[in-house]
Formats: C-alpha cells, sequence, structure tokens
C-alpha cells in the first residue's frame, strides 16, 4: 500500500488526513458529514451540545464584516439525549473521528455530558469553554482560571476517551490558560474559538445582532489565530489543533508550520463550499512533495527553528 | 448551479421604496437594490426587521434596479414587516441560492398559497419566450389567490386552471386533483412547484408516477442563509446553498424527510 503523507495523530486519534471539521458547521446532519467525508474531510467536531436543548437566539444570528463573520448562534442545539441517535448514526457509517462538542451551564453538566457522548460512541470530546456570545458557559469558564482547571479535571477523571480543550483568543495571555489545562489533564488544545466583535447598522443606526454581541471568524483573523498557536506550541507538549480562518492549502501549512498538528474548517466552508477539504489536502500534499518531507507530521512547529 | 459571492451577503440597509396590499394577510414590498436586481426566479433574500428578526423571502420581482419580495403575516416577524411605512430602513443580503431551470418547452408551473410567490417571477420571466404554460395556482378561498389580474394578463395565449379549497374560485377542491386531471390529458417537459411542504410532496410523487421531472422550492428554517450554521439540511443539502430548488433526481435522495420531517430552531428532528 501508498503511504499517505497526509496520516497525522491526535491524542490517540488516528486522522487520515489533518483538515477537520470545525465545531457548530453544518452538524445536524450525518448524510453531510458522509458528503464531506467523500471530500476527505480528516475527522468531524459537532456542533456543541448541552444537557438540555437550546433554541439559540432570534435572528440576526450572523453578519459578514468584508470576508468574516461575527455569529451569535446562542449554541442551538437538540440536547445530548437528542443527539445520541445522530451519534450512533455517525458512528454506523463514518469511518474517521467523531468529537463531540461539550458545553455546559455548571463543571458538572460538562462532565455529564462528556460521559454520555463517549458512551453513545465518540472517539473524544472537545470541550467548548470559549464561546463568547452565551451567559454562564464557554468563555465563562474559560476565562476563569480556577473554574476551567475545575471543569477539564473533572472530565478527565470521568471519561476514559481523549478531552480536547477549545481555548479562547479572549485572554491577555493564552499560554496561561493552556499551562492551566494541561495541568488539568487536556490530551490536546484547540486553538482557538471566534473573537469577541460586533457589528452596527450606521443607517438605522442599531447593533445589527440580535445578541449584540457575537464571536467574529474566517480570513481576517487567521493572523491573530496563528500567532496563539506559534506562542502555544513553545508552551504546551500536547498536540495543538488550530482554528481561525483558514481558507487555503497554504493557510494550513502555515498553522502547521507554527505549531499545529491538525487545522479546523469553518468559516471556509461557506467562502469556499464543501470542495474546501479536498482543495486543502491536495494543496498540502503536493507542498509535502514539493519540499521532499514524507509526513505531514515533519513540518509541525517547523518555523520555530530560526 | 447556485454561486455565493461574498458582497452578495454584505447587508445593505435601505429605505422601503412602496408598500402594496394584496389582500387581509399579504403584502407586496419594494425596494432599491442593484445586487438583488440580477436575481433569477427562485432566489430568496435575508430580510432584516431592525431590532425584530431576519427572515427569508422569495424575491417576487426585479426590474430595473427594483426588487419586490411579498410577504404573509403569519407571526412575529412577517406581522412587523407588514406594518412597516414606506420609507422605514430594512436590510437586505442576497440574492441567495439557485434558480429554476428555463430551458425546457412545455411547462406547468403549481403554487400553492404564498408558494406562488416565485413562480410567478418565473412566468414573467419565461412567458415570452414561446414557451407553452400551464399555470395552476391554488389557495383556501378566492382573495387568497395572488396576483391574478397580473397572472390572466401575462397568461392570455397560455392556460391558467384555479382551485379554491372552498370553491369561491375556479375549481372546487385541492390542487393536486387539477394537476392529476391534467396529467391524465397531457405530458409535459417539466414541472415546476412550489407550496406547502405536503403538497410538494404529492406533486413529487404524482410527477413521478407520470415521469416527468420536476423541480421543486424547499423551505425549512434558515439562520445564515450560505450553508454554514446548518439550520436548514435536509439529507445531504442545505437548502440555502445546494438548494432552495431540488430536481427529480435529488429529491428521491431526500424522500425520507422531503414532506415529513424538518428540524427546528433547536436543531431537533421534528414531524412535518
Ligand atoms: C427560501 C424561503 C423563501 C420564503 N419565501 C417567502 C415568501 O416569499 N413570502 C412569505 O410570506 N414567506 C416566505 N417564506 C417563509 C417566511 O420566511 C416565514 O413565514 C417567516 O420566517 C415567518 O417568521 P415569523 O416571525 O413571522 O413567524 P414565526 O411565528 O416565527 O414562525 C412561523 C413559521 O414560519 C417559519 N419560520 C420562522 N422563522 C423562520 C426562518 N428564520 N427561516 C425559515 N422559516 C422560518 C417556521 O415554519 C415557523 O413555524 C420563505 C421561507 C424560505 C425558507
Ligand atoms: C456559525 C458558526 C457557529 C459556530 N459554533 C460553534 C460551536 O457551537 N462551538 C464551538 O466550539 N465553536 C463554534 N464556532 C467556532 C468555530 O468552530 C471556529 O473555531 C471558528 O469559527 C474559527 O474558525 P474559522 O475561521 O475557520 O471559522 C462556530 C463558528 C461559526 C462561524
Ligand atoms: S441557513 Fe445556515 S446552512 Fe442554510
Amino acid at each position: 500500500m501508498k503511504s499517505n503523507s497526509l496520516e497525522t495523530h491526535i491524542a490517540g486519534l488516528h486522522l487520515n488526513s489533518p483538515t477537520m471539521l470545525a465545531s457548530g458547521i453544518m452538524s445536524y446532519s450525518v448524510d453531510f458529514f458522509q458528503r464531506i467525508a467523500k471530500e476527505g474531510v480528516g475527522g468531524i467536531v459537532t456542533k456543541s451540545i448541552g444537557l438540555e436543548s437550546r433554541k439559540g437566539f432570534e435572528n440576526p444570528t450572523i453578519v459578514q464584516i468584508n470576508n468574516g463573520f461575527i455569529n451569535a448562534m446562542g449554541l442551538p442545539n437538540p440536547g445530548i439525549a437528542s443527539y445520541a441517535n445522530e451519534i450512533k448514526k455517525a458512528k454506523n457509517v463514518l469511518n474517521i473521528p467523531l468529537i463531540v462538542s461539550v458545553y455546559g451551564f455548571s463543571i458538572e453538566e460538562y462532565e455529564t455530558v462528556a460521559k454520555k457522548a463517549i458512551n453513545y460512541g465518540a472517539d473524544a470530546v472537545e470541550l467548548n469553554v470559549s464561546c463568547p456570545h452565551v451567559k454562564d458557559t464557554g468563555l465563562e469558564i474559560g476565562q476563569n482560571p480556577e473554574k476551567l482547571f475545575r471543569a477539564i479535571k473533572k472530565v478527565k477523571n470521568n471519561v476514559k476517551k481523549p478531552v480536547i480543550v477549545k481555548l479562547s483568543p479572549n485572554v491577555t495571555n493564552i499560554t496561561e490558560f493552556a499551562t492551566i489545562a494541561v495541568e488539568a489533564g487536556a490530551d490536546a488544545l484547540t486553538a482557538t474559538n471566534t473573537i469577541h466583535a460586533m457589528a452596527i447598522d450606521i443607517e438605522s443606526t442599531k447593533p445589527i445582532l440580535s445578541n449584540i454581541f457575537g464571536g467574529f471568524s474566517g480570513p481576517p483573523i487567521k493572523p491573530i489565530i496563528l500567532r496563539c498557536v506559534y506562542e502555544l506550541f513553545k508552551t504546551v507538549t500536547v498536540p495543538i489543533i488550530g482554528s481561525g480562518g483558514i481558507t487555503n492549502w497554504r493557510d494550513a501549512i502555515e498553522f502547521m508550520l507554527a505549531g499545529a498538528s491538525a487545522i479546523q474548517i469553518g468559516t471556509a466552508i461557506a467562502l469556499q463550499n464543501t470542495k474546501v477539504f479536498n482543495d486543502i489536502n491536495k494543496g498540502i500534499k503536493s507542498y509535502l512533495k514539493k519540499k521532499r518531507f514524507k509526513n505531514v507530521e515533519q513540518i509541525v512547529g517547523l518555523s520555530q527553528k530560526i | 448551479m447556485s454561486a455565493y459571492l461574498r458582497k452578495y451577503n454584505i447587508m445593505r440597509t435601505i429605505p422601503i421604496l412602496n408598500i402594496k396590499t394584496e389582500n387581509q394577510t399579504t403584502k407586496t414590498i419594494t425596494f432599491n437594490d442593484k445586487l438583488c436586481s440580477r436575481a433569477k426566479p427562485g432566489q430568496f433574500i435575508m430580510l432584516w426587521i431592525p431590532r425584530v428578526d431576519e427572515i427569508p423571502l422569495s424575491i417576487m420581482n426585479s426590474q430595473k434596479g427594483e426588487v419586490s419580495v411579498t410577504v404573509k403575516a403569519v407571526g412575529s416577524a412577517t406581522n412587523s414587516l407588514n406594518s412597516m411605512k414606506k420609507g422605514q430602513n430594512i436590510g437586505v443580503r442576497g440574492p441567495f441560492g439557485n434558480w429554476f431551470s428555463t430551458r425546457s418547452n412545455k411547462c406547468l408551473l403549481i403554487g400553492g398559497g404564498v408558494g406562488i410567490v416565485p413562480l410567478y417571477f418565473l412566468l414573467k420571466k419565461i412567458v415570452g419566450d414561446d414557451k407553452q404554460i400551464t399555470f395552476i395556482n391554488g389557495a383556501k378561498t378566492e382573495n387568497e389567490l395572488l396576483f391574478m389580474s397580473s397572472i390572466k394578463i401575462l397568461c392570455k395565449n397560455q392556460t391558467i386552471l384555479s382551485t379554491t379549497e372552498d370553491g369561491s374560485y375556479g375549481y372546487k377542491g385541492i390542487i393536486t386533483e387539477s394537476l392529476t386531471k391534467i396529467l391524465r390529458q397531457e405530458k409535459f417537459d417539466i414541472i415546476y412547484a412550489c407550496g406547502p411542504e405536503s403538497m410538494m410532496r404529492n406533486v413529487f410523487d404524482i410527477a413521478e408516477l407520470y415521469k416527468i421531472p420536476l423541480e421543486a422550492s424547499l423551505e425549512r428554517l434558515m439562520r445564515c442563509g450560505i450553508g454554514l450554521c446548518g439550520s436548514c439540511v435536509i439529507g445531504q443539502y442545505r437548502v440555502c446553498r445546494d438548494g432552495p430548488i431540488f430536481n427529480s433526481k435529488q429529491l428521491r435522495k431526500i424522500q425520507d424527510e422531503f414532506g415529513f420531517s424538518r428540524l427546528d430552531f433547536n436543531g431537533k428532528k421534528i414531524p412535518i
């Protein structure tokens, strides 16, 4: 068999390609997961799921600024009990890792939902301690060192599969929070969630998003998140997954050179449609060949050698 | 094919140019927008009512930079939109989604209630093209049959079949009975459908039986409108990005859901 230069590993998960689906993007349909599996997606992170179902915020929930987006969906999700069917169905038909993103309104909720997700068949969980727009969860845990430590520790003590922690860029020093996450037992870090932001319509003089504040994603945030990944690689030894404004293979390579073992794609699905996974994987492959690398894992963090 | 152009998704805030009352519940709202005036029949916009809501609406007409949507008041957003005044600001992004094909010669258009909106736009675009058109419209009662006088003028050399459930105008009965009746006698190159999903599902089953290609315009809850959030998903498709128009081949792939289930705002599957 020919070796696959795109093959990579994250905390014991085996990925056929480093290009993953980011949380919150098109997560309600296993049929859609299958469609992007055909495009070569290496792993799937689901919508953030909580203990109870949630309606999310009223529209407008998303607004485009240049070629980036501010979203305040409000974590709409059917709740873990209902989502169980999708997890089971996904595990039946997909042969790539399925990572369930988890949020909670308390440390106990993070633990309960994570345990259930794993019981239903998830290969790992990603803790969303970084959603910038819903009160009493996400960022309010991710910006609080003590709560962050306890939430991760509690989940880690109760699940046997990898626990990935998705960090927020909305902190003064991301490496402090990364260190805490790793001390609490995080097996890998996703860097990062969206940047807290807003938009005002000057004609009506009103904020556009119904929630007023949201999270900024897409190409405009790429340099900021790239810097986060670079700093994290210097600080921690666990694998890092890059997420923020990646739209093409050049962006993906840049993130891996900074220190990301894999990357997640969100906004680019709107900008480039579902073929984006295949396009990025093809681009990475030819880059590796041109530069005479055997495997994508060889370039992780390479830019740190200066 | 649907194309996503970044500039289409930037919200434009513009004053309402004109408002026309169609019947007790339905109004047509017109505004100026260059990008939307290039829209093709079947495409939709996301319309923002500042600090109230943002909702998907089909484009009803576009000419010389002026764009119209026709809105039936069914809940808070549509009621508040229909009580707005000329000159007040609305936000618009789009046009989004794909459009009806226009290659076939012998066409049957079938629409129920406010579902007539994109078909009326299609009719206006194709009626001059030397095509043979049959237009079937249906509603509960006479004053809910939209755009009747314009349709009569547009279709003066074509066939119109109107159906009302209470018999106040045209045939008494449900719209799909008229469809079956005509398909027993005539063959068509294509059927275009828009309306309540249970009606469209019936149209699909009938079209399959008579082996006539169908293009149906689907509705699902929408948030982003650009294929990112997943609110509008049906099977492997996103109604906002891969649709809203689906052909027979695609509809066959989603026949377990089409007409039967959809996602609610929580992303939970519920019966239609
Ligand atoms: C592609 C598309 C084209 C449409 N074209 C038209 C049109 O030309 N004219 C017209 O009158 N209506 C049209 N609709 C339906 C219109 O969007 C809904 O009637 C409107 O959103 C209802 O909002 P509301 O707050 O008044 O009612 P609510 O009380 O909030 O809801 C009533 C029902 O409307 C639907 N709805 C509510 N919010 C949304 C949403 N964000 N996205 C989709 N559906 C929603 C749901 O089925 C809901 O049960 C279209 C919908 C879609 C998806
Ligand atoms: C519409 C939308 C919904 C999102 N929902 C979630 C979510 O539920 N949980 C989460 O951890 N991140 C969520 N995110 C953040 C993304 O997963 C991703 O980290 C972020 O958008 C940056 O990547 P991108 O620039 O590739 O989009 C969401 C982003 C968008 C645009
Ligand atoms: S409305 Fe968001 S994917 Fe269609």
